[in-house]
């Protein structure tokens, strides 16, 4: 089991002074030895005689007591304890020895006693523990001398401040420069409740987070402290607008915010967060899902979030009060968390650390970032848009893209196919300007005027006499085929077939030489027609063939008496 | 558009108003001298009238300043003629006369530009319209009304509300409007006049042959028109010209009341005096997709 030798007061009522002296303890019995050897304290007790044994709460400035009550009920042994790790040590020991008396074996503290023999200790610990604790040692001063103060002045157990002072060492070096996780930008205010004073009490790391999460506050500091107020003054009129938003006091906060130049800044949205959220939102990939976007730190967005007492107000848009909720307050505390942009300097001085935080703002980190998002989106971008599917077979030609046209142009090159097709001649008119003046335009039509009065109309438009004759003969031949046509070929055929006089007397007018090359060219189809007959006369019924024939005398004979009725008008 | 077929009206009788370009300004850069454009037109003129002796024809001059009739077969000559020669008489004088007075006409009016002269094409088709009503008025049976214009000139924006109106009227009237471009530029105003109105549109190729294409395309009655294979064109040239600048556009604004078109937003209607409430972005800063 071992023994345990500790430092205590021993006193006879909990109100007594104590006599402070040295307690030892081991397996059977403890002793106890006043450090004035003239005092009459000093006593040797067996354990057996120890029935039970009690401890305090230790709560502010209250002692460590722990008494062990006697068997018989006639009193006990109250000891105080310089702290609560020695009195729990001691309380611990005793537990345990009482147990090992009554029957009942109480856990084994890992520590071990701080005033026993060091080898003693050593033999319980493992040579790894060991080894990092001579490291430990070996390397960080500051952890010797706090650990010597521990030990030779609070008679702390090695291994417990060891292990409180590696926790905090942690703690501290993963916060080093960074905003608590803790959002304490939440300022709440204390009231004595018989006045109406509102006390707020802020801290550095108050103000950290303050000025992390509030870039519009930095800059109001930076810009006013100390140059139009004091520092005080500015935390003062910052939490007034906190305690007019809290309150939700909008009429005294747009009162105030109209009457001071300061405080209204407070109220008012953050126009450097609006600034970083709408940059944000440029470089948000449309092809992900924007819901995940939702509920973001829109803050310029009027009627977003529930506010803080759960109710979804309607806005008044003209106001230029700030109105922000609590899912907005959270998301800006948890982004400002999350950066985790440490800083260089430890100071609490708030100008210094403020302008810490905006060179750290103004570090370029996101050009790497953003170069890095960017080549991450089209990466993304070209593994959504190619679908294997969905594409296209790569044998085919590429298709021009649609454009649409100009309208002028589609007509005129409209016309140019169209008389490509047709076959006719361009007649070569181009657009000519005038370049006469009125004066001149006039005579020049009247001088026109004057030639028809001259030669009326004696200039032949056309050679009426052949061009009558000629035209008479087309116009009968077609004539004459379509009757024919009606009567053996279906009429479908019969739609598709054009009319020679009409189209070429309409498409092409008839001088005499083209009018030479247009009969020619009705005579070779006439031909051509007339073979085909042949075709369809051997292989067609001889009866229908006979009445078409027969139809197409009587015709010819019909035309023939009536001379020449025909005029080809 | 198929043409319209008047119960009321004799199947082959015909009344033809023939609006004749006479701009000063075309005839002299024409490839056509206006001597035989003249001479053509006379023929044609006659053409009709031979075919049926209830024809009439009316031809109406459109000038830079003004616009005359310059011939009406139903007027009987002082010499009591009514053969070619007596038509072509009349008509040649008339026309003399016009082109000095319209000469008078143009030298008095400053505004009008000698490039960019164009005949008064709205004028005429509304003199033409005027005087066909006023045949509708005169007696139970009448010739079957139809306007063929022959136009060389090249269209005005400005002129396109009242051209518009013309042709509108000439719809609801059931007159159909026959085009016969004999300058350089197809005319967009008659191409809708001709598409509207269910007339006939074409831009002869050879004018050397005008008669033939006159004769062949225009001399027929509306009736025989369903039986003929007639020419049609190939698109139509429906763009519109603002009411407020004359400009041609393909797109603009339309005023929901009245239908007037407008290149730029405005806040209130310059024809109807409707006010837009809603302002809408500037078309002219919206890239143009049909370059």
């Amino acid at each position: 089991m071992g023994s345990l030798t500790i430092g205590a007061k021993y006193k006879t009522t909990i109100k007594d002074p104590g006599t402070p002296g040295i307690l030892r303890m081991n397996d059977d019995r403890f002793t106890f030895t006043p450090n004035d050897p003239r005092s009459a304290m000093k006593f040797n007790v067996d354990f057996r005689t120890i029935k039970g044994h009690k401890f305090n709460k230790v709560e502010g400035n209250k002692a460590a007591l722990l008494n062990l009550s006697k068997e018989d009920k006639a009193g006990g042994y109250i000891f105080e304890f310089d702290n609560v790790g020695n009195r729990d040590l001691s309380r611990d020991f005793v537990a345990r020895v009482l147990g090992k008396h009554q029957g009942i074996v109480p856990p084994r503290p890992t520590v071990t006693p701080e005033n026993s023999v060091a080898s003693a200790a050593l033999e319980q610990l493992s040579a790894a523990e060991v080894e990092r604790r001579v490291k430990l040692l070996r390397e960080d001063r500051n952890y010797i001398r706090s650990l010597f103060l521990e030990i030779f002045c609070k008679n702390l157990n090695f291994g417990q401040q060891e292990r409180t002072y590696l926790k905090m060492k942690q703690i501290k070096d993963q916060n080093k420069g960074q905003v608590s996780r803790m959002r304490l930008v939440d300022i709440k205010p204390t009231t004595d409740g018989r006045t109406n004073k509102v006390t707020f009490q802020i801290t550095p790391e108050m103000i950290h987070q303050i000025f992390a999460e509030k870039p519009a506050v930095r800059r109001a500091y930076l810009d006013f402290v100390p140059k139009k107020m004091s520092e005080t003054r500015f935390w003062e009129k910052y939490c007034r607008a906190e305690y007019l938003v809290r309150t939700k006091n909008t009429a005294a906060a747009t009162a105030e915010a109209a009457g001071d130049e300061e405080l209204a800044i407070f109220l008012k949205n953050d126009d450097i967060l609006a600034k970083e959220a709408k940059m944000k939102i440029k470089r948000v990939d449309p092809t992900l899902d924007m819901e995940a976007d939702t509920g973001d730190d829109y803050i310029h967005l009027p009627d977003h979030g529930i506010h803080r007492d759960g109710n979804k107000e309607t806005v008044d848009a003209d106001s230029e009060l700030a109105r922000r909720t609590l899912s907005q307050d959270l998301n800006r505390h948890a982004a400002v968390v999350l950066e985790g942009r440490s800083l260089d300097v430890e100071s609490t001085d708030p100008k210094t650390l403020a302008e810490a935080l905006v060179r750290s703002k103004k570090e370029p980190p996101s050009t790497s970032i953003v170069d890095d998002a960017n080549h991450e989106r089209l990466v993304k971008v070209a593994r959504m848009t190619e679908i294997e599917d969905l594409q296209a077979p790569r044998s085919l030609p590429c298709m021009r893209p649609l454009c649409i046209k100009d309208p002028k142009e589609y007509f005129d090159s409209q016309q140019a196919n169209a008389l490509r097709s047709l076959g006719g001649s361009n007649d070569g008119r181009k657009a000519r300007t005038c370049s006469l003046s009125t004066e001149e335009a006039f005579h020049h039509l009247m001088d026109q005027m004057s030639s028809i009065k001259v030669n009326k109309l004696n200039c032949p438009i056309i050679q009426s006499d052949m061009a009558l004759k000629e035209v008479s003969k087309a116009c009968l031949a077609e004539l004459q085929l379509q009757e024919f046509l009606e009567l053996t070929i279906p009429r479908s055929s019969i739609d598709g077939y054009p009319g020679i006089a009409t189209a070429f007397l309409v498409i092409d007018p008839i001088t005499s030489a083209v009018l030479y090359n247009k009969v020619q060219r009705v005579k070779e189809a006439m031909t051509q027609i007339y073979q085909k007959l042949q075709l369809i006369k051997e292989s067609a019924q001889p009866d229908a063939l006979d009445a078409a024939f027969n139809h197409d005398v009587e015709q010819q004979q019909k035309s023939s008496k009536a001379g020449n009725r025909h005029n080809g008008f | 558009m198929t043409s319209a077929h008047s119960k009321l009206y004799s199947d082959d009788v015909s009344l033809v108003v023939v609006v004749v370009d006479t701009n000063p300004f075309f005839w002299a850069a024409a490839a056509l001298p206006f001597a035989d454009f003249f001479a053509h037109l006379i023929h044609f003129v006659n053409s009709i009238l031979l075919l049926n002796h209830l024809n009439r024809v009316v031809v109406i001059a459109a000038g830079v300043s003004s616009c005359a009739y310059i011939l009406d077969s139903s007027d009987v000559s002082p010499s009591g003629g009514v053969g070619v020669s007596d038509t072509f008489d009349r008509a040649s004088r008339k026309a003399e006369e016009f082109i000095a007075q319209d000469a008078r006409a143009t030298a008095g009016n400053g505004s009008v530009a000698s490039a960019n002269a164009a005949s008064l094409l709205s004028g005429a088709l509304s003199l033409a319209l005027c005087y066909i009503q006023r045949i509708f008025r005169s007696g139970t049976r009448h010739p079957q009304p139809r306007i063929l214009c022959l136009q060389g000139s090249p269209d005005r924006p400005e002129q396109y509300v009242a051209v518009m109106n013309s042709i509108f009227s000439a719809q609801r009237s059931m007159v159909p409007i026959d085009s016969c471009i004999v300058g350089t530029q197809d005319s967009a105003f008659l191409q809708q006049a001709s598409y509207i109105t269910g007339g006939v549109y074409l831009k002869p190729q050879e004018l050397n042959g005008l008669f033939q294409y006159l004769a062949a395309v225009f001399a027929t009655d509306l009736h025989s028109r369903a039986f003929l294979r007639l020419p049609k064109t190939l698109g139509v040239d429906f763009r519109a010209s603002c009411f407020c600048h004359k400009k041609t556009i393909d797109m603009g604004y339309v005023c929901s009341v009245c239908l007037s078109i407008f290149c730029k937003n405005q806040k209130k209607c310059s024809t109807c005096g409707s006010e837009f409430s809603r302002v809408m972005p500037d078309l002219n800063s919206m890239p143009d997709q049909s370059k």
